[in-house]
């Protein structure tokens, strides 16, 4: 009776900390500057937001089939999630969308990329 | 070796997805395990990079810390959407991935991006353009702790 209040409590607590986590992701993706500052906000969003949700949900399934499938989920978020986001940064660069940097120190290419060998 | 651990794995899978084990289903899921290794082995996918059994042991390790990395990193970056400057200061750096395979360099860069804060943007060779959302962020990855640990679960450290 009191493990499951004990296991009952900790997936609502970590239920309510994902969706506190994708709430403040969402207002990071509104308040950064660019495209790629507005991307470490979003992995917020994926990497704890998601967890945090898909293990309380796994805690309120106890051990049945649906955790198993619960836990696929998370590893899929795990490999997927830098993928996309790696695409979605080398997108912009292709687009040649510059971050704006408060320092630079990558040693200046040869192409005259950086705005300083222009 | 590596085509019946990876059979296995598949009909894992199979299991966990369908939840129904009676005869007809269970030789189905033997049938699709096997067409599909037939396939991986004559695209000759079945090598240290599409199946990397080595790494397996060391997985129960580098989850967890990879987990609280996570965590302390969110932490950090919640504070700093919270607070009403703002207080970024983006980053630019080039990082030399101390991994000699490919599958350890994918997994380092992949480790930087799931760490919220930081974020991959390029890799040559094994040279690794990494996005920082704050100076100290940047110097924290141009330490060098995540590419030690990741060297250490690939098993060249």
């Amino acid at each position: 009776m009191t493990m499951e209040m004990v296991i009952f409590g900790l997936s609502w607590l970590l239920i309510g900390i994902g969706s506190v986590f994708v709430v403040i992701g969402a207002v990071g993706i509104v308040r950064m500057p660019d495209v790629f500052t507005r991307l470490h906000a979003a992995s917020l969003i994926e990497t704890l937001g998601g967890g945090a949700l898909l293990l309380g949900l796994m805690l309120q399934a106890g051990f049945t089939l649906v955790t198993l499938k619960l836990a696929m989920i998370l590893l899929l978020f795990v490999f997927t999630a830098p993928v996309a986001t790696h695409a979605v940064a080398q997108a912009a660069l292709h687009q040649e969308v510059m971050p704006k940097l408060a320092s630079d120190r990558r040693p200046h290419q040869a192409g005259g990329k950086s705005p300083e060998a222009r | 070796m590596r085509t019946v651990s990876l059979g296995i794995v598949l009909f894992l899978f199979w299991l966990t997805l369908s939840g129904h084990y009676t005869n007809f289903l269970l030789s189905v899921g033997v049938g699709c395990v096997v067409l599909c290794l037939l396939l991986v082995h004559r695209m000759g996918l079945i090598d240290s990079e599409g199946h990397p059994i080595a790494m397996l042991p060391r997985t129960l390790t580098y989850y967890p810390w990879l987990a609280w990395e996570i965590v302390k990193s969110s932490l950090g970056v919640a504070k700093i959407i919270l607070s009403p400057s703002l207080p970024i200061s983006p980053t630019m750096t080039l990082i030399k991935a101390r991994q000699k395979t490919s599958v350890g360099i994918a997994t380092f860069g992949n480790c930087i991006t799931l760490t919220p804060g930081t974020l991959t943007t390029g890799v040559a060779d094994d040279e690794v353009t990494v996005h920082a959302l704050t100076r100290d962020g940047a110097n924290d990855i141009q330490a060098g702790r995540l590419n030690q640990r990741v060297a250490k679960f690939e098993g060249s450290a």
